[in-house]
């Protein structure tokens, strides 16, 4: 090789490793841009439409301007307290079979790849099943089947990490406890579960947050409804179906009300998983989030 | 039950007091440890076997739900579109009829109860793949910066970012896409694609709505991306720094480290996240739905009006009002049930076969 093209192919290789080093910032900007457009229109858009009587008042008929989205509030409220109730205790029981009594064995990764497969099923199916599960047998729809729908969404997360979090507390504790003489039961539960407990109530929050924003399993089990309701067996809103309507609706006024009700949803998922990133930053279970 | 002592072979480290804060910090950082003779022996000794089986058990139940919650979404789904695999078959994923009014093919004809699932399919393989392409490449360039260059400063707000990126909502993502990014790509961008690729036939000028397949092509593009960046970032991280070290060794580039140290080693796990995001693209529903134009048709051109499986379901399900329309969206959901499980079981596999050395980082 002469000297000349040794030279050529080093600037050639510098040129090629400077167009790499810009192109991947491109896609980094690229990247980014769309996530600040989202929430500048979030907030520019939502905050010029949100006042009092969003949070106190039911929506108005269409084409009156004012009204607000209480119902969907309270109904959101209900239905992830009923998706609560079920996900959370079948997701942390999960977890703790995982993690303190199933370690190792063919039953417990069988149960551990179940869980992905439903981390991985599309909401709209889950819905399509919870609706043939429940909504056909109660000949309704409900707040209860639409509760159903979240909590299964919600049990994959918390049992996935509830066994992380479980298996970084040390064996030396689980030993001691059970060297005192502690049944087995009792030291899981407030040995073991309670050091994992900051770690626990993060997947929680994360399963919680994830299930705040979905629309699509709710769209046939809870199914919506304009006025105020708090009952398990009637229809019931949530905030991202009242969102879809609004949004799909041709009067100005919803649409508004769609954006502050997006602005709404986003602040509360935002608040949620900076919580939890601030929890799992400081040291108590840094590592595993 | 009585307590038989089990023959303990308790090695000798486990028993020294010298630093023992070392020793449980050891135990940590190497979670899966077997359990130990000492917790076997204090177990079998306990007096309260009743409740630890009882408590044994109900957990065990809870893991058992998790199995039968699937079993149950299957089962339900199948009996739900037994009336539609009675009457077409397998033909329901690929016949069309022809209408006997216009002679034209159709696919979807609630009226007169024809359903064939082609269009949907076809919408939702090509939304897709355009989220894939877009993204890609935009994915691993944004994990190749936030590993490889990005300093230190920047790197960690970046992550949360694209951590945020995913915990938004796929209703917030539509409301978006429908309100900002559609009229953005009706006014600005679909016209430079007609001028400059109409000959191809996949960019014509007959929908003035903005709304369709590349629209919806870009938004599953944001949403997937989060998701392909992150476990593409941690497979390059679960690169050991020595195969880096030793391409430096050689005299590359920073990309040719890249390329030949990290990329060449990472590719199945990136694959497997491509593949994880896929799994996302072909179930997503929401902001599909509003931005895809929901019409049951198959055209050459990307900028027409489409529909994808989960987009139909979302629209028509509530309106349905014939058993047979019911049973063929359910059908639907089910291929789209059985689709996504055999997705994520292919990227779960890649992408374990990567990192099973290291410790889990993102989940």
């Amino acid at each position: 090789m002469s000297a000349e093209t040794f030279k050529f192919r080093t600037r050639m290789r510098t040129l090629t490793d400077s167009a790499v080093t810009a192109l991947s910032i491109l896609a980094t900007v690229l990247v980014v841009a769309p996530l600040v457009a989202i929430f500048a229109y979030l907030v520019f858009k939502g905050a010029s439409s949100l006042n009092l009587d969003f949070f106190t008042k039911i929506p108005k008929p269409e084409g009156e301007s004012g009204g607000g989205m209480a119902n969907a509030i309270v109904g959101s409220g209900i239905l992830l307290g009923v998706a609560s109730l079920l996900g959370v205790p079948i997701g942390i029981g999960g977890g703790i079979f995982l993690a303190e009594f199933g370690r190792g064995t063919k039953f417990a990764n069988a149960v551990r790849f179940t869980a992905d497969v439903l981390n991985g099923v599309p909401s709209i199916v889950m819905g399509l099943a919870v609706y043939s599960l429940v909504v056909v047998q109660q000949k309704t729809f409900s707040a209860f089947a639409g509760g159903v729908a979240l909590g299964i969404m919600m049990i994959p997360t918390v049992c996935r990490t509830t066994e992380e979090m479980l298996l970084m507390v040390p064996h030396a504790v689980r030993e001691a406890a059970l060297g005192l003489g502690v049944p087995n039961w009792r030291s899981v539960l407030s040995i073991t579960v309670k050091t994992a407990s900051p770690g626990i109530i993060t997947g929680c929050m994360l399963a919680f947050a994830r299930v705040a924003g979905e629309t699509a399993p709710l769209l046939f089990t809870a199914l919506g409804n304009s006025f105020m309701s708090t009952s398990l067996n009637h229809p019931i809103e949530a905030l991202p179906l009242q969102i879809y309507i609004f949004a799909n609706s041709p009067y100005d006024d919803q649409h508004r009300l769609a954006w502050a009700g997006s602005l709404v949803l986003i602040v509360l998922i935002v608040l949620a998983v900076s919580l939890v990133r601030y929890v799992t930053s400081r040291g108590v279970l840094k590592g595993a989030s | 039950m009585t307590a038989h002592v089990p023959e303990i072979h308790i090695s000798q480290p486990q028993l020294q007091p010298e630093s023992p804060a070392r020793e449980s910090q050891q135990r940590v950082s190497s979670a899966p440890v077997e359990v130990s003779a000492i917790r076997k022996f204090l177990l079998s000794r306990s007096d309260s076997v009743m409740t630890d089986r009882v408590f044994h058990v109900l957990m065990v139940l809870c893991a058992l739900s998790i199995f039968s919650i699937v079993a149950l979404i299957a089962w339900r789904l199948v009996v739900s579109s037994q009336l539609t695999w009675d009457k077409f078959g397998f033909g329901f994923f690929y016949k069309s009829f022809t209408d006997s009014y216009t002679q034209l093919p159709t696919y979807w004809d609630p009226v007169n109860e024809r359903f064939s699932a082609v269009p949907f399919i076809y919408g939702t393989l090509v939304s897709s793949f355009l989220a894939l392409i877009l993204a890609v490449p935009l994915a691993i360039g944004l994990a190749i910066f936030l590993t490889e260059m990005c300093p230190r400063v920047l790197s960690g707000p970046l992550a949360f970012l694209t951590e945020l990126l995913a915990a938004i909502p796929s209703i917030i993502y539509g409301v978006w896409a429908f309100f900002v990014m559609v009229p953005l790509l009706r006014d600005h961008v679909n016209p430079i694609l007609i001028r400059g690729l109409g000959w191809t036939g996949l960019f014509s000028d007959d929908n003035p709505t903005g709304l369709g397949f590349v629209s919806a092509g870009v938004i599953l593009a944001i949403m997937i991306l989060p998701i392909i960046s992150s476990l593409t970032r941690e497979v390059m991280t679960a690169v050991p720094h020595s195969q880096r070290e030793a391409v430096l060794a050689l005299g590359a580039t920073r990309w040719e480290m890249i390329r030949m140290g990290v990329l060449r080693n990472a590719r199945i796990g990136i694959v497997g996240g491509i593949i994880l995001g896929l799994g996302r693209a072909l179930g997503e529903t929401m902001a599909v739905t509003m931005v895809i134009g929901n019409t049951p048709e198959i055209h050459r051109s990307l900028l027409s009006n489409g529909a994808s499986m989960a987009s139909v379901i979302a629209n028509e399900f509530t309106e349905a009002v014939s058993d047979m329309h019911r049973s063929a969206l359910i059908e639907i959901g089910l291929a789209l049930f059985i689709v996504t499980i055999i997705v994520n079981a292919i990227a779960q596999v890649l992408v374990w076969a990567v990192t099973r050395g290291t410790p889990s980082q993102a989940h």
